[in-house]
């Protein structure tokens, strides 16, 4: 390698170097606050603590909600993408494969609908929940976060389904297979991969969602993590490690997904792009 | 091998079978009460005023009231200033793009950081750069020592937009580094082995290969971008600010949520939601204008 190649080999490598930190500084940042005392945080913002403490995280657990809204958004995160995966994948077949009338128009529907900022719906959709009586209920909530995930799920699919080799389906239908029966047996297990990436996507996006969350279940005990911690601070606003612990706890889920499945993160992103 | 028989188009409607309707149906009526309905609603409420069991046509006041608010305003304002983080996000993720393409040592590894924040939770990743950007925070006793004076982050009226963006490119720009990265890997070795051999320096490289080629990707991404900071702010700022100090950090999202449910005045929010639809699809339309005119420029 010439030295000017060299040089500059030298120059990226600080640059990604660079990068890496300005990425993962908040992450170390939460980790270490959450392991330090109220005490410490306060002349020892930096480095890792001198007196590591789990007080903060027994705090979490014991001594708030925080358990009870970590099972609320997980209930609530489950149920949310099992149905939307469930109605979007019969839906996307019928597109792809049941070539309906109208197909076409509904396709086209779904594309416009994924630019759609869920902002614009939670009024309307707020004041029929307080009248049909689902305003603090988890199945108001499931209701509308698998609504709104349909438009990308559906799209996602169908441009999967499309890939799928005309022999699969002529082969299923000679046996007699009928289309439920042919969609589950033979169309989902292909779909494998693209479903993976469906489901980790959507999981994360209903694991992070604040807004409908905040409004559409306001009482304690219904509370997703999410709003929980968001109320949290407002409460503890002066005990960074404690809210730093319950930040660490609402991050996990998500982290530990993507590190054992980054790829299929990567490609969902991806996929929502390009035909 | 039997041949199909050609069906006659009375036969084949007669013959259409009934699944596909079935299939589809849960998805068309899910859709009709989440999207369909609220967006007819939305412009019905827009006009009303919008009580516990009563509603009043007011025509226009509502618009006339938000039009005439300073706080909207300045939400709006703050939005468009965050549209300015779209030209730095797609010039980072470009950048960054190309070098990892480029196939650098470790660029999976970097890869792999560059989009780590975007999965992680705006909840909590907009509290811990809270805490970093308190007067008392990780950053200024890291300017101090630099010999910096440091600033009230978010406690200052002319900076706390620019802080919130701050956050916001860092945890968007993964999303553009991977997209363009995984377009990238499909323009064709040959392409740059020929500009290559006709001498083609980095610069002319990239100008002439990378981004036409890349040119659906970089639309895509500014399209998902600018939707992005019109609506999908809440978070960071409900999280780092309260849309404060005073109303110097509102954004609509914000403004349409305290409206509806500080003030509980439905009418006012979906007035001002109505806006951002009617924005929202201005720019989507343009946007696709755009293309169908470029793709037919090139045909």
């Amino acid at each position: 390698m010439s030295l000017k190649a060299r040089g500059r080999a030298l120059f990226i490598q600080l640059l990604m170097g660079l990068m890496s930190i300005l990425s993962l500084y908040p992450l170390y940042f939460i980790l270490v606050t959450s392991l330090k005392s109220q005490r410490e945080y306060v002349y020892n913002l930096w480095a890792p603590p001198m007196h590591p403490t789990l007080a903060n995280f027994v705090e979490v657990f014991l001594g708030s909600k925080m358990p009870k809204w970590f099972v609320n958004s997980l209930i609530i995160t489950v149920v949310t993408v099992g149905v939307s995966t469930i109605v979007a994948a019969m839906g996307a077949y019928a597109i792809a494969r049941g070539r309906f009338w109208g197909h076409r128009a509904v396709f086209n529907t779904m594309v416009g609908l994924l630019v759609v900022p869920p902002v614009i719906l939670v009024v309307p959709m707020f004041i029929l929940m307080v009248r049909v009586g689902l305003i603090n209920t988890f199945s108001g909530v499931i209701f509308f976060y698998a609504g709104l995930l349909i438009p990308f799920s559906v799209y996602l699919l169908v441009n999967f389904f499309r890939t799928l080799p005309e022999e699969v389906f002529d082969a299923a239908l000679i046996d007699g297979c009928s289309p439920l029966v042919m969609l589950w047996r033979i169309v989902m297990p292909l779909a494998a991969p693209a479903l993976i990436t469906l489901i980790v996507v959507n999981a994360v996006w209903v694991w992070n969602e604040l807004f409908i969350a905040l409004v559409f279940l306001q009482k304690e005990e219904l509370r997703t993590l999410m709003a929980g911690l968001a109320l949290f601070q407002g409460r503890y606003s002066t005990n960074q490690p404690l809210i730093m612990a319950g930040s660490l706890v609402g991050l996990l889920p998500a982290l530990l997904l993507y590190l054992f499945g980054q790829r299929y993160f990567i490609r969902g992103l991806t996929a929502g792009s390009f035909r | 091998m039997p041949v199909k028989q050609p069906i006659s188009p009375g036969r084949r409607r007669f013959r259409q079978p009934l699944w596909p309707y079935l299939f589809a149906l849960p998805m068309v009526l899910w859709l009709l009460a989440v999207f369909g309905y609220p967006m007819v609603k939305v412009v019905q409420y827009s006009f009303q005023v919008v009580g516990g069991k009563t509603v009043r046509w007011v025509g226009l006041a509502n618009y006339k009231f938000i039009l005439r608010d300073p706080i909207f305003w300045k939400s709006l304002s703050n939005n468009a200033f965050l549209l300015l983080a779209v030209p730095i996000l797609l010039a980072l993720s470009l950048l960054f793009a190309i070098l990892l393409f480029e196939r650098i040592r470790g660029w999976r590894f970097y890869r792999a950081v560059v989009f780590l924040p975007y999965v992680l939770a705006p909840t909590a990743v907009g509290l811990a750069f809270g805490y970093m950007y308190q007067y008392n925070g990780v950053l200024n006793t890291l300017l101090r020592h630099l010999g910096v004076a440091g600033a009230d982050w978010l406690g200052k009226a002319s900076l706390v937009m620019p802080s919130v963006m701050s956050v916001i490119i860092w945890q968007q720009l993964g999303f553009g580094v991977v997209l363009f990265l995984a377009r990238l890997m499909s323009v064709p070795a040959e392409l740059y082995e020929a500009a290559r051999i006709d001498g083609a320096n980095w610069w002319q490289e990239h100008r002439h290969i990378t981004i036409p080629q890349l040119r659906l990707a970089i639309e895509f991404f500014a399209v998902v971008e600018v939707i992005t900071m019109l609506s999908w702010v809440f978070n960071y700022v409900y999280v780092m600010t309260a849309g404060g100090p005073g109303f110097a950090s509102h954004v609509l999202e914000y403004y349409i949520y305290k409206n509806a449910f500080a003030f509980r005045a439905m009418g006012v929010a979906s007035a001002v939601a109505v806006m951002l639809l009617a924005v929202t699809m201005v720019l989507v339309v343009f946007y696709f204008r755009l293309r169908n005119a470029s793709q037919a420029a090139e045909e």
